[in-house]
């Protein structure tokens, strides 16, 4: 009996720690988060179209304050990456220009391959500097590049 | 016994589901590996399988930057101009001396040989419009300003610009002129001036008036336009493991007489716990990207920075998508705008290579460092230290716990398994040799 117990236990200890190919079960996807230390509120926008694989496309972002007050002229800085492999973005992209109601445009955004994606923004508003992290989780969408 | 039983079934499917992808059963804690007949996928499993399938490959996206990409009078001459030696120093170099169609175009060296020796491996040709960025450091930003780079390479073609637009004038006016419009004049011209030729040539270069230059330069970069179109043409043709994959995704019982058992289990660990899948994706096995995955370079007293000494090359070349000899508008060359340049993890990186026929082009990486595909496999369980930068690979130290935030797992596999993977990647050969488009 414990023999097949530990056995088990080790299996699972051993897929946990593995960097498996399919994203946590329990990945927080929510495209509107606060930022890190609560001054903005942030909400990620992905292209009405999911773009193929390799392909360049653009994001948008809002910036409000909590009270919901659209924040405008901020700076806003894209990084990110796929946790379980080590490596970041294969493009950088860039806020390219602001649109209304403190929403902005972030172009050259680029997957490489399916799986979980992190994207980072690194803010510098009224309210001072601030980071808030998103997960995606890229599909197939459509044929790769 | 039962209850026993029953209580282990769980735990192992309570760690199965923790990783979707993997469906590790008690089966694999000990007993014998199941023959290929008995290999399950998993639904997850199967998503995966599917977007390695050439049937998911589309054509390669349109390249704005050269307007003669797609006429089949383009790719005839292309096609000639690839196999022409006349295009180098000594009249016996051409495209097809180190890009060998007979050998899925590539010269089987670790380096290769054009009029000196060169410091990088040859990249095998068919696929490579899916590319954005060119060469193993990605520092040409299409097909055709990369065919440029080998001709006025000291080492490679050794050959010129006016050389070349002499040699284009006397051979194959008529089709150049019926594609790009009137040769400029070359009377007068030197027979051999290049910026990037030797001190004389240099000179002669330097003392031709600026219009001229760039007049000769245009042809220059139309050989290479016309040689891109012939490239762009060359397509995949299927391998096994594509009819594998499509009777899989059919239910068609027939699989299991298409792939070995052996070569099954290398496909699970490919796209299991080996993590190849993790760069080598997509129907054509590569991601595009650069990594650095600790290959030992090839001399070690001067290591290859791989892509980090590449982003300036591209930024500055004549022959971008922003120069004055692309037909692209500035607006569609996105992917220079938004280019990662200033980034550590580009430090010793290199692009990842597909992986269709990997099995007839050996030796492996981009100085050739490794002689055999285990070679290869064995050097990911390794996971050496980087010589320059740092490997995205986890190396495990000998007798020490796990770290403790892995970002990825070291890559643990027994000799069967690496002999499994080996096998797997003979799947991969193509059943008949790669086609040209009719034009």
């Amino acid at each position: 009996m414990n023999r097949f117990i530990a056995t088990a236990l080790s299996l699972a200890a051993l897929i946990a720690t593995t960097g498996c190919m399919s994203p946590p079960k329990e990945l927080d996807l929510a495209l509107t988060r606060p930022s890190a230390d609560n001054k903005y509120v942030v909400t990620l926008q992905p292209p009405a179209q999911p773009a193929a694989i390799n392909q360049l496309h653009a994001w948008q972002v809002r910036l409000a304050t909590s009270a919901g007050a659209p924040v405008t002229q901020a700076r806003i800085q894209v990084d990110g990456g796929m946790p379980q492999h080590g490596h970041g973005l294969p493009t950088k992209p860039q806020v390219t220009r602001e649109l209304p109601d403190g929403a902005y445009l972030i172009e050259g955004m680029k997957f490489s391959m399916t799986g979980w994606w992190e994207i980072k923004l690194a803010i510098d508003g009224p309210a001072g500097a601030d980071r808030v992290t998103f997960n995606t989780v890229v599909a197939e969408p459509g044929l790769a590049r | 016994m039962r209850r026993l039983q029953s209580t282990a079934w769980m735990l192992g499917t309570t760690a199965a589901a923790l990783c979707g992808a993997l469906t590790v059963t008690l089966a694999d804690a000990g007993e014998p590996p199941p023959a290929a007949s008995m290999v399950r996928w998993s639904t997850d499993e199967k998503a995966v399988l599917a977007s390695l399938s050439l049937r998911r490959l589309p054509p390669a996206p349109a390249d704005p930057s050269n307007a003669v990409e797609h006429k089949p009078a383009a790719i005839d001459l292309g096609r000639h101009l690839f196999s022409d030696a006349r295009l180098s120093r000594n009249g016996a170099v051409s495209c097809a001396s180190c890009h060998d169609p007979a050998q899925q175009f590539q010269d089987g060296l670790p380096v290769s040989r054009g009029v000196g020796t060169g410091s990088r491996r040859a990249m095998p040709i068919v696929g490579a419009g899916h590319a954005t960025w060119l060469f193993w450091d990605g520092r040409k930003d299409s097909l055709w300003s990369q065919a440029l780079g080998p001709l006025e390479d000291a080492v490679e073609h050794g050959t010129n610009r006016t050389r070349t637009a002499h040699l284009v004038a006397a051979n194959h006016r008529r089709d150049y002129e019926a594609l790009f419009g009137a040769l400029p004049r070359l009377d007068g011209l030197p027979g051999d001036a290049g910026p990037k030729g030797n001190a004389a040539e240099q000179a002669a270069w330097a003392a031709i008036d600026p219009r001229h230059r760039e007049d000769v330069s245009r042809v220059f970069a139309n050989v290479g336009k016309a040689i891109a179109a012939y490239e762009q043409s060359l397509q995949h043709t299927p391998a096994r493991l594509d009819r594998y994959i499509d009777a899989v995704l059919r239910g068609d019982t027939a699989s299991r007489k298409m792939l070995r058992a052996d070569e099954a289990r290398g496909l699970r660990l490919f796209i299991g716990k080996a993590q190849c899948v993790s760069c080598h994706n997509g129907p054509l096995l590569s991601d595009q990207q650069f990594h650095n995955t600790g290959v030992p370079p090839r001399d070690a007293a001067r290591p290859d920075r791989g892509r980090a000494a590449a982003t300036a090359a591209v930024r500055a070349d004549e022959f971008n998508c922003l120069g004055p000899f692309s037909d692209a508008r500035p607006e569609q060359c996105q992917e220079l705008r938004f280019m990662v340049s200033d980034d550590p993890t580009l430090e010793g990186a290199f692009k990842t290579p597909g992986l269709r026929g990997v099995a007839g082009r050996a030796p492996y990486m981009h100085a050739g460092q490794f002689a055999t595909l285990e070679q290869v496999v064995r050097h990911y369980v390794a996971a050496p230290h980087a010589a320059v930068g740092h490997s995205e690979l986890t190396h495990r130290h000998a007798g020490a716990a796990a770290p403790k935030h892995p970002e990825r797992a070291p890559i643990d596999l027994s000799d069967a398994e690496v002999a499994e993977l080996v096998s797997f990647l003979g799947t991969l050969n193509a059943e008949r040799s790669s086609a040209a488009l009719a034009p």
